[in-house]
């Protein structure tokens, strides 16, 4: 099936424009009204009250002294100095754990794609990391993990006469990524496996006619089979991991280079009481948010498409 | 196929609209139980409260003064320490009078006096006879006055002492004082550290109530402070640095590994599993190490805070009741007040749940009963002696603005502490210098002083 034949397709209204019953289209409309209220209440007027914070002095622990500011939470949080810190660590823990976890899991779906007893089984046990809540997976991974007493890496490492690591001190960043990755692996395995399965055997036999290796078999047919897979799944994972809060929280407490905006949000808002700047650094959060989504995701897609077509 | 998917978005609208009259109902009945309490003989009394075991005990008991007070019902409201300040603080500072009666640290009960939101205790404590005001601990009193008035009154009190593992020390051949200084503890943890056990835990997780609650009595011993009697922020000076440099010697000594990963319970996991020999932490943490199911139950021992250039350094926080001005129902709010503050409830504690459970730090007769006094032989002598030696008006070496240790008493404290905290993991993690992070916490703790110099 050529790219040409697709185009040519139309899909046809079922009944014509000219014959739509208005009223019938009203009251279609009234049924939806409830969701879309219920949408709007959920999502835009947070978002609005938001904005309305944002221009304001609102200490909770100064009651007495609210008003209007305009613009100041915003001069605060664009000269306090805590926001390019920020930035960088919520890029590099995104950027990180995103492309060990479609790595990994891309090579436990493969794994996964051959058929051997015990298959469901399998996948069943490695999807169970993303089903633990973000809270306690990071208990999980302080306590059974990292601990330099009770941890399995240190006991690991005691085992084989190697230095003991305390992790949340010497690496912080690194064991956020660790702790993300382990949670998105089988995230990724998931869309990729869903992909691989998606693949056409007849192509994969053709092309093991024609001599491919298994390695040109991968590079040249399955990967950019999978090239709308991995967009989907790098999307998701970097616009859940953008806002991740727990591991931090419980691991590192913000420390070393691993203050992402979500957590320095949560510290002006419960630790700093301060209503406006908080709303001021989440409305600065939202706005980064979609020229990351709009511009760098497009470029990066772009990379993908060129080599998906070669 | 038209049709079923006409079916779903029905179906949706109409689970959207099922869930926002659930939303609105569950909101309605929520609001009721608030304001109902008012009319009639039927009161009931909301009390928001931290989730520590005293406080559950507390919740357990409440059938007791129900009982003794018929028409009355108390409501908790148990809530994580953070959940709880957040709320509270919403809640008290608005004015919108959804609790009636409060749990606040002794961190915030001068500030809440001050600002006029919660309701003078004194006269009715003082007129008063059998609830005895003068028998709660006098620095516990201190923390909890503000302008010569009784804001809040003691449900439990702590002080800070050291702990240490009697057979770890005495294989070393380390003996310690009942009041040792801090180079003889460093010294000692230095002697008792081996390659799986660590010579001493001590708090470096960043936080104003994790690193910063040990750290802060360990600068005032050193001679140094946050403020000085003006508010002119004190943090960049030679004693600070001297402290904070001798607190991650230490650390990198005969510390555990990990300390930006410990706090609290993490010390004290290490100390029942034997792998670390010393402690300078809570009080309370004592009666954890002595309870039955502790494997170090017995041999342990206990002396005070080390100190350095004062002649005490324990801390002091108590965690205590107090009732918000904007309560409907002050008379019933003040008379649960006063019984689970009072010398009754401490027996009712000891003999319904447990004499090792009674909330200690409040009242000088707990440690008076003979019961308490054999439950808690190995710490009770020891808790009341530091507890009562304290004094916060003047922890440090110079004389301070403010009434409490190991911690200021400013709205901005909270913030500044947990950056400084933050910047001072740092260093202890080796990641920065200590004269960096030490300029650093001097800008923000100046620009806090600046908002209270009068």
């Amino acid at each position: 099936m050529s790219v040409r034949e697709l185009d040519a397709v139309e899909a046809k209204v079922a009944t014509e424009p000219r014959r739509v019953n208005k009223k019938e289209l009203w009251s279609a409309r009234g049924l939806l009204l409830p969701a879309v209220i219920f949408l709007i209440l959920l999502t835009q007027v947070p978002f609005v009250v938001t904005i309305v914070y944002s221009s304001l002095k609102w200490n909770l622990l100064y009651p007495n002294d609210r008003g209007f500011t305009g613009f100041d939470n915003y001069k605060s949080a664009l000269t306090s100095g805590d926001l390019w810190p920020s930035i960088v660590a919520t890029v590099l823990i995104t950027a990180f754990s995103v492309i060990l976890s479609v790595l990994i899991g891309m090579l436990f779906a493969i794994l996964l794609d051959r058929d051997f007893r015990g298959r469901a089984i399998a996948r069943t046990l490695m999807i169970t990391p993303f089903l633990v809540m973000p809270a306690a997976a990071s208990l999980i991974w302080k306590y059974s993990m990292f601990d330099t007493n009770i941890g399995i890496l240190n006991w690991l490492s005691r085992a084989l006469h190697l230095p003991v690591v305390s992790w949340s001190t010497e690496h912080p960043m690194l064991s956020v990524v660790i702790v993300l990755t382990w949670q998105f692996t089988p995230f990724m395995m998931l869309i990729l496996l869903a992909g691989l399965q998606g693949q056409d055997k007849g192509i994969l036999e053709a092309a093991q006619v024609d001599g491919a290796g298994t390695w040109r078999t991968f590079t040249w047919i399955t990967l950019p089979h999978l090239r709308m897979y991995i967009e989907i799944g790098v999307l998701l994972g970097a616009v859940i991991i953008l806002q991740v809060f727990d591991p931090i929280a419980i691991l590192t407490k913000g420390t070393g280079g691993t203050k992402t905006l979500a957590y320095l949000l949560y510290e002006r808002a419960f630790i700093g009481l301060d209503v406006g700047q908080a709303a001021a650094y989440g409305v600065v959060t939202v706005i980064l948010t979609i020229i990351v989504a709009t511009v760098a995701l497009r470029t990066l897609f772009k990379v993908f498409m060129a080599g998906g077509s070669r | 196929m038209l049709s079923s998917k006409r079916a779903l978005t029905f179906g949706a609208g109409a689970l959207a609209s099922a869930l926002a009259l659930a939303a609105c109902s569950s909101g309605n009945v929520s609001t009721d139980s608030g304001s109902g309490g008012a009319a009639g003989g039927k009161v009931t009394l909301n009390l928001a409260t931290v989730n520590n075991g005293q406080m559950k005990d507390m919740e357990k008991l409440k059938t007791e003064y129900e009982k003794a007070n018929p028409g009355t019902t108390v409501n908790f409201q148990v809530m994580e320490e953070g959940d709880l300040r957040a709320a509270v603080t919403a809640d008290v500072a608005s004015g919108a009078g959804q609790y009636d009666v409060v749990t606040i640290g002794a961190y915030e009960t001068p500030q809440w006096g001050a600002n006029g939101w919660l309701v003078d205790l004194t006269p009715d404590l003082k007129s008063d006879s059998s609830y005895d005001v003068d028998d709660i601990l006098p620095p516990v009193r201190d923390v909890n006055t503000y302008d010569g008035k009784l804001f809040a009154v003691p449900f439990y009190g702590e002080s800070s002492i050291l702990m240490y593992n009697k057979d770890l020390l005495s294989k070393a051949g380390v003996t310690l004082s009942e009041n040792p200084t801090w180079q003889q503890v460093a010294d000692a943890a230095k002697k008792v550290n081996s390659a799986d056990t660590s010579g001493i835990c001590m708090r470096g997780k960043p936080g104003w109530g994790d690193l910063f609650a040990p750290l802060t009595t360990v600068v005032q011993t050193f001679g140094g402070n946050w403020y000085d009697d003006k508010w002119n922020a004190t943090v960049n000076t030679p004693e600070w640095k001297q402290a904070v440099t001798f607190y991650k010697t230490m650390l990198d000594q005969s510390g555990e590994k990990d300390p930006v990963s410990y706090s609290f319970n993490e010390c004290l996991t290490a100390l029942k599993e034997g792998k670390a020999a010393m402690w300078a932490d809570a009080s309370v943490a004592a009666s954890m190490l002595e309870a039955d199911d502790s494997p170090v139950k017995g041999k342990m021992g206990y002396a005070h805070m080390p100190v350095e250039k004062t002649k005490q350094s324990g801390w002091l926080w108590s965690w205590n009741l107090a009732i918000p001005s904007s309560t409907k129902n002050k008379d019933a709010a003040l008379k649960f007040v006063k019984w689970a503050t009072s010398k009754d409830y401490i027996k009712l504690v000891g003999q319904k749940i447990g004499w090792s459970n009674v909330p200690p730090g409040s009242r000088t007769s707990t440690y008076e009963i003979p019961e308490y006094k054999e439950a808690a032989a190995a710490y009770a002598p020891i808790t009341l002696d530091v507890m009562s030696s304290v004094n916060p008006k003047q922890p440090g070496v110079n004389p301070q603005g403010w009434v409490g240790i190991q911690y200021v008493s400013i709205p901005e404290f909270q913030d500044v502490g947990n950056q400084c905290a933050q910047l001072v993991a740092d260093y202890i993690a080796g990641r920065g210098s200590v004269d960096d992070a030490l300029a650093k916490c001097q800008t923000l703790a100046q620009a806090a002083g600046d908002k209270h110099k009068s």
